[in-house]
């Protein structure tokens, strides 16, 4: 017991100065251009097929399971403004970033974890290269500002999915439906939720990094690192997500 | 923990080194004391006092775990001494930060076990990536050109375009000490160079390492279990046994000692 309290509080610590050492080297030339293009294009770009089918499912769904229950009060015509509204206010940023945990964090927790063990890293210290600025400053800003737009991208598509759910049983134009769409959204549902988006891709890269880069030596401990990392950036969104829409409704 | 009595055993042997070496005054690399421990009870290195002289092909033998790598990994700083003197062409790198450090990293080359290319880059990538670092100015043509004769120095130019995965372990070797050439280093230091290899191979590979020397004029720390390759490219030999060096010479002089323990290694 003793020693897994000892344990976690080194773990905390360790991930406290390994965050505090992101931003000491993010700001510090050189910056790794070009690094962090491929790895918004990797992170970014790769990720969109993945992210625009559930997208779409997501809002296709919600459009069918809900629309039982408006029928009921002969609200179905609220049903464009609702999807949209759950979709960009809590449905899509979740899901996309618990798929992007799932894919992202332990994409990178894996890659470097392996570059770790087979000692890429190593080697890249040795022929004095930053690695932590090529690999961790590189990979954590991809995904801060990638997931983000993978959210919008997915909000897109699921009110797009939609669209789809309510032509099922009614025949509604496109216009229309994007009509009742943009009326029912305000400021205040779309801001709050981009912008818990960014902390969300932060984590979802700085966990998996932290993850791979302090990986044991074997091959087992790439595993583990990868398994760590969705399991800990999953964590870290449902927590980030809670602090989110307890501060939303405390301030708007 | 046997406390190895350093004296009874150590050897010192005056005609090792070739003439050109003896000429030469100061050491490259001069160790004095060093101690490294990973955590309690697990004493790695006990007092390593080593000189390697400009030019100088060193081997170190040892059975595994005896502090062979953590030795060569503190001379680049992949690993920090808790104890002792380490100077690198005249200067004590135990408390240098990282500026100065990897000032004298670029001037060492570290050939890793298992070569530790880069996975996600192409030969010529891996070539590139710490040339276009170090050489801010280097114009294409020059870098595509230091590539080529760094490449052609191993015999491996046909494989510029291919990847880690499409070569096989020899050609990983290979490449990796091309990779160690780009920069010019002057210090070379070689973690277990033909582990994994068959004998034709490593015996390549051994050759290889002796060109090298010759045409670039580096100095080298060999560190193998492989008696074929510390025969054909030792200039002088060491034994660490439990983190204390225990025996120094010729590989002819070693191979001949009175102590038991250091002639098992030549059977």
């Amino acid at each position: 017991m003793v020693i897994n309290l000892k344990n976690g509080f080194a773990e905390a610590g360790n991930a406290t100065l390994f965050i505090v050492r992101f931003f000491r080297e993010a700001v510090k030339p050189p910056y790794e251009i070009k690094e962090f293009i491929r790895q918004c294009y990797i992170i970014g770009y790769k990720s969109m097929p993945l992210v625009a089918i559930t997208g779409f499912i997501m809002g296709l769904v919600l459009t069918i399971q809900s629309r039982p229950t408006l029928a009921e009060f002969g609200a179905e015509s609220w049903l464009p403004g609702m999807v949209a509204l759950s979709l960009i206010r809590e449905i899509a940023p979740v899901i996309t970033a618990l798929i992007c945990a799932g894919k992202i964090s332990s994409g990178i927790g894996a890659e470097l974890g392996s570059m770790k063990v087979t000692e890429q890293i190593d080697a890249m210290e040795v022929s004095a290269i930053n690695p932590y600025k090529y690999l961790v400053v590189t990979r954590v800003l991809a995904t801060t500002l990638m997931v983000p737009l993978l959210v919008v991208f997915a909000d897109g598509i699921g009110i797009l999915g939609g669209y789809v759910g309510v032509n099922i049983h009614s025949d509604v134009t496109m216009y229309r439906y994007f009509s009742q769409v943009l009326s029912s959204l305000d400021f205040l549902d779309i801001v709050p939720a981009t912008i818990k988006t960014f902390f969300f891709g932060f984590f979802i890269g700085l966990i998996g990094c932290y993850k791979g880069f302090t990986a044991a030596n074997g091959t087992e401990s790439v595993g583990k690192a990868a398994n760590s990392a969705v399991v800990t950036a999953s964590l870290a969104i449902f927590i980030i997500d809670m602090m989110a829409v307890q501060l939303t409704d405390l301030f708007f | 923990m046997i406390q190895v009595e350093t004296n009874t055993i150590k050897q010192k042997v005056a005609d090792h080194l070739n003439p050109e070496i003896n000429t030469i005054v100061a050491p490259v690399i001069n160790i004095k004391g060093l101690y490294k421990s990973f955590g309690k009870n697990t004493d790695i290195l006990k007092g390593v006092d080593l000189t390697v002289k400009k030019g100088e092909n060193l081997v170190v033998l040892g059975k595994s775990g005896s502090g062979k790598s953590v030795l060569i990994k503190c001379l680049v700083g992949l690993v920090n001494a808790d104890k002792g003197e380490l100077k690198v062409f005249d200067t004590d790198i135990t408390n240098l930060d990282s500026q100065q450090l990897n000032a004298i990293r670029v001037r060492i080359g570290f050939l890793f076990q298992n070569s530790a290319l880069y996975d996600s880059m192409t030969v010529r990538e891996n070539l590139l990536f710490p040339l276009k670092r170090h050489s801010k100015k280097i114009t294409a043509k020059e870098a595509e050109h230091s590539v080529n004769e760094a490449l052609e120095s191993v015999g491996l130019k046909e494989a510029i375009d291919k990847m880690p995965s499409e070569l096989s372990g020899g050609m990983r070797k290979r490449i990796g000490l091309a990779r160690t050439l780009i920069l010019r280093p002057e210090i070379i230091l070689y973690d277990e160079p033909t582990t994994g290899l068959d004998t034709m191979t490593s015996r390549e590979i051994s050759e290889l390492i002796l060109s090298i020397q010759k045409k670039y004029k580096t100095t080298s720390i060999i560190i193998t279990h492989d008696m074929a390759c510390a025969k054909l490219t030792g200039d002088r030999l060491v034994i660490l046994k439990d983190g204390v060096m225990v025996a120094e010479g010729s590989y002819a002089s070693l191979e001949s000692s009175d102590d038991a323990w250091v002639r098992s290694f030549f059977i």
